[in-house]
């Protein structure tokens, strides 16, 4: 058993989510208690989906329990078949309906659907999230792929003379850190290569589109947390090798088109050339001379976690004083790279643990996920974020990879801008009684430690007109139970009706007489 | 059960959807489980710490039903059940107290822990009442440990918080016999919702008056054969139940939703402390008036649209009734997780008749439903707000509802500028 406030990664069943979601066509049937529908608001809320999850869910509660669990999965999946008629479907269970064993995989097959039905078996007490989303994709691939593989020691057939060589792009899913407009990027990054995309998945990808798979000459994985596993078992039936750079920053990105080249037996030097980022210029530029040696603590999944460091080291200037991931999966790249930069690597999923390695490091900037930038934020100090868990920001309307030449554009303005800030808040602090910044509020949203309440009352005197309204103490009292952004709003308001309604001393029965007066 | 005494008139004297008949559905619900409850409750009683005893799942739903993580460290935890305690490697009572020692430790300033309990804690069947009772020997007087079950299989959303206050029920301290008749106001409200319904209580000449939960766990109200209670919340039928059976009389009214709902609620009060009518109408009048006039605003723009309710909070049929009768909206179809009869008496029959009552859920058929009849505005939870708004139809979330101070008179107008909103920035954007 394991105390935690926050946690880094859902479990296992989330992640399957995440590639059903992505996927066309796939239907996932979980056999789940009431209440984990809430997984729903994560594509729906955060990502912003137009349409629902493909789930249904078996949404069991405790009178079903003594009655036949089974039989209501069974007809559960039947009703999800005639409702959605997908081309295939997955089953599997949370962690809840996993005690009570109905073994969703055995029933699925008993129905009999005229489509294929893939059973995941998802261990929720021992896997998490990112497990469960590269086991399924990996069950999936297996699944549809898997008839096509030719004999073991077939070897592959060389390239048609003349014909583009062609790859497939892996890992992408719902609900990951900018995973829709890192696609974009390296598409174009690979079309203007002259490499073919075959098949991109599981975003986007049909289960039929999965059978074609073997087909292209190597596999580009973006995102190993997810395709890793994968792309191996694809090396292994198909003799596709994949690429390992993650082109995460301008090196990266280099170094990403020199491997693909070599995969597709072609020259980089067109692509290598043109279109560079702007970011080695801006690095250059004399006005980020403030930028060297600041200090930044990096945090996240693995393989954003390991791009960042080096990023920030090599592209940006900064002196890495930390690196870590939650993801133990990870833990040996980015144990490497902390040596590499002679950081401290943590390798936690424990939020406190992170909280107190960053209070600690005291750095001046944290590169980390949604839940560095709530450290950050009660520490007071700048940070971008560069990985998932993600939130409804890290969905930004406008175009804003983190991969390619582009994306490289893009980490140079998100991470220059929170440092930026800095100089605003020192204005900020050193003027810290202006009347715009009461409650202790931190000098700004970006940051700067929360500050004790004052001490002396809100200037409800100065705040009157000498032949203005005066506030009676209970009303004033009453006041201050408004949020203090519209605190100031309700107080003009209220004292706007008093002086038209020839009302002299601002009772608590005057605010509300007001409030209801501006209401809407 | 029904021990209510029954004071509240209803005004048109119609029987409304008193006897309507109910739509019962079994299929897959698309609604929270109760541990969510624990997001509001955290922060009314402020050194209570909440513990789930669960999944990996449960932490997961707590850090994405608010939609925000809260800034401040919050005063809820996930001990998380692992592959260790299930095999027997590790002994899931060693475990969890060894989890609470270190939490205690880590925030000396809490008073009152409950141990709550999830799907998984419930089906490996861990005894959290004798794990709750053995702490409390360990950490007495220092904390009080308490136990309930928020879990899906148990219970929907607010019945999270029925089953928290329920627990509390036991340890209220008894009112003295021959006390005078005091008033306990049960359900969580806003503070400031409190604080103006104190006052209200206090003009009225009514008192004392307890509210459960109270702000500090050390304040729990007494309760006895001379207390009177008012439901602030339409879900807290364990609760209520186990009060009714320490001695309190609930008083029979419409929930506290709109300026008619916190007029009748509030005469309900009255009457049982025998406020004399006069008095009633002086105290009331005013905030009344102005209520009522902030609320008849909205009525140009809402009245005669239609609404359709899936269930969520338990509110839906106070809510509904409001939006029919104060803004002439006409309810469609009105679901809830579950409907309790007794308490929705005063409600149900202030509903329009011909309204389709849904209880339970089955969530692609309700959309079917809900589809065909293209209401105008859908009230829904998270996970279905989006793909409605996509489908072209106006949605409120639910979930606001339950987050934001909506009862009493001062936030009469409050609760229908949340309806209001979604067509209003309809009415506005061109794109």
């Amino acid at each position: 058993m394991k105390l935690a406030i926050w946690t880094y990664e859902g479990p296992p069943h989330v992640g399957a989510m995440r590639v059903a979601t992505a996927m066309q066509g796939l239907h996932y049937v979980l056999h789940a208690p009431q209440g984990d529908t809430y997984a729903d608001l994560l594509f729906t809320m955060i990502e912003r989906l137009p349409h629902r999850p493909p789930v249904t869910y078996t949404t069991f509660q405790a009178r079903d329990l003594g009655t036949d669990t089974g039989e209501l999965f069974k007809r559960t999946m039947r009703d999800a078949y005639e409702r959605y008629r997908p081309e295939a479907i997955m089953v599997g269970a949370s962690c809840t309906a996993e005690l009570i064993q109905d073994d969703p995989g055995g029933l699925g097959r008993t129905l009999g659907l005229p489509i294929p039905v893939v059973p995941l078996e998802l261990p929720s007490y021992q896997r998490k999230e990112n497990w469960g989303a590269s086991e399924t994709f990996y069950r999936l691939v297996r699944a549809f792929a898997g008839p096509n593989a030719p004999a073991p020691g077939t070897s592959r057939p060389a390239r048609e003379p003349g014909r583009r060589p062609s790859c497939n792009i892996l890992g992408p899913t719902a609900l990951g850190f900018r995973h829709r407009d890192d696609v974009i990027e390296i598409e174009r990054l690979l079309d203007r290569l002259g490499v073919e995309v075959r098949v991109v998945a599981p975003r986007g990808a049909t289960p039929t589109q999965l059978t074609l798979l073997g087909e292209a000459d190597f596999n580009v994985v973006l995102y190993p947390e997810t395709a890793e596993v994968t792309a191996r078992w694809l090396e292994k039936t198909f003799g596709q090798p994949s690429t390992r750079t993650v082109p995460i920053g301008v090196g990266a990105t280099r170094a990403f088109i020199r491997e693909v080249a070599e995969l597709a037996g072609i020259d980089p030097a067109g692509a290598l050339a043109d279109a560079e980022s702007r970011l080695p210029w801006y690095s250059r530029s004399v006005d980020s001379t403030y930028l060297t040696g600041k200090r930044v603590f990096v945090f996240g999944d693995g393989t954003h976690a390991v791009a960042a460091a080096r990023v920030a080291a090599r592209e940006f200037g900064f002196e890495v004083v930390g690196v870590g991931t939650y993801d133990r999966t990870f833990a040996r790249d980015v144990r490497a790279v902390a040596e590499e930069f002679g950081a401290e690597a943590l390798i936690s999923d424990d939020y406190l643990e992170v909280e107190a390695r960053i209070a600690e490091l005291r750095p001046e900037l944290v590169l980390g996920t949604q839940m560095e930038r709530h450290i950050a934020k009660r520490l007071g100090i700048g940070c971008a974020v560069i990985s998932a868990p993600v939130h409804v920001q890290d969905f930004p309307a406008r175009y804003s990879p983190q991969m390619g030449y582009e994306g490289a554009n893009v980490l140079w303005d998100a991470w220059v801008h929170p440092l930026m800030m800095g100089l605003e808040e020192h204005l900020l602090g050193m003027f810290r009684g202006d009347f715009e910044f009461h409650d202790g509020a931190g000098a700004s949203h970006h940051g700067a430690p929360a500050t004790a309440a004052p001490t002396e009352p809100e200037p409800v005197a100065a705040a009157n007109d000498a032949d203005g309204p005066s506030w009676t103490t209970d009303a004033d009292k009453e006041l201050r139970k408004v949020p203090f952004f519209v605190r100031g709003k309700a107080r003009r308001n209220t004292e706007s009706y008093a002086r038209e309604h020839g009302v002299a001393t601002i009772t608590i029965e005057t605010l509300y007489d007001a409030k209801a007066h501006f209401a809407r | 059960m029904s021990t209510a005494i029954r004071t509240a008139q209803n005004p048109l004297d119609a029987t409304g959807c008193g006897d309507a008949p109910v739509l019962r559905e079994r299929g897959q619900r698309e609604v929270f489980c109760g541990l969510t409850g624990i997001i509001w409750l955290h922060r009314k009683i402020q050194d209570a710490f909440f513990l789930i005893v669960g999944s990996r799942t449960c932490a997961h739903l707590m850090q994405s039903a608010a939609g925000v993580m809260i800034f401040a460290e919050p005063r809820f935890a996930t001990a998380i059940i692992d592959d260790r305690d299930l095999a027997g490697l590790a002994d899931a009572n060693d475990e969890l107290d060894a989890v609470v020692d270190k939490l205690l430790d880590r925030r000396p300033d809490i008073k009152l822990l409950f141990l709550v309990g999830s799907c998984p804690s419930e089906v490996i069947k861990l005894d959290l009442s004798r794990a709750a009772s053995r702490l409390s020997r360990r950490f007495a007087p220092r904390v009080r440990i308490l136990n309930y079950s928020g879990s899906g299989i148990e219970t929907t959303f607010t019945q999270g918080e029925d089953n928290c206050l329920a627990s509390m029920v036991p340890e209220m301290p008894a009112s003295p016999a021959g006390a005078p008749a005091s008033l306990l106001v049960v359900g969580t409200l806003a503070d400031v919702v409190e604080d103006q319904l104190r006052r209200r209580f206090d003009e009225l000449g009514i008192g004392p008056v307890g509210f459960l939960p109270p702000r500090r766990a050390g304040e729990l109200p007494a309760v006895g054969p001379a207390t009177r209670m008012l439901l602030a919340q339409p879900y807290l039928a364990e609760t209520a139940r186990l009060l009714e059976e320490r001695g309190a009389q609930r008083l029979e009214a419409p929930f506290p939703l709109g300026v008619e709902g916190t007029t009748l609620w509030l005469k309900a009060a009255a009457d049982a402390f025998g406020v004399p009518a006069e008095r009633f109408e002086r105290v009331t009048e005013r905030p009344r008036q102005r209520a009522e006039a902030a609320v008849a605003r909205y009525r140009d723009t809402m009245a005669g649209l239609s609404v359709f309710f899936f269930p969520d909070s338990q509110l839906e049929i106070p809510l509904a009734r409001f939006l029919a009768r104060e803004l002439g909206m006409r309810p469609i179809e009105v679901g809830t997780p579950y409907l309790h009869r007794s308490h929705m008496a005063a409600d149900l029959a202030l509903l329009p008749s011909g309204t389709t009552l849904s209880e339970g859920q089955d969530v692609d058929r309700q959309l079917d439903r809900c589809h065909a009849a293209a209401p105008d505005l859908v009230v829904c939870g998270l996970g279905l707000a989006n793909p409605l708004e996509a489908a072209g139809l106006a949605t409120k979330w639910s979930i606001e509802l339950v987050f934001t101070p909506i009862q009493g008179y001062e936030q009469a107008a409050d609760l229908a500028e949340l309806f209001a909103r979604p067509l209003a920035r309809r009415r506005r954007l061109e794109v």
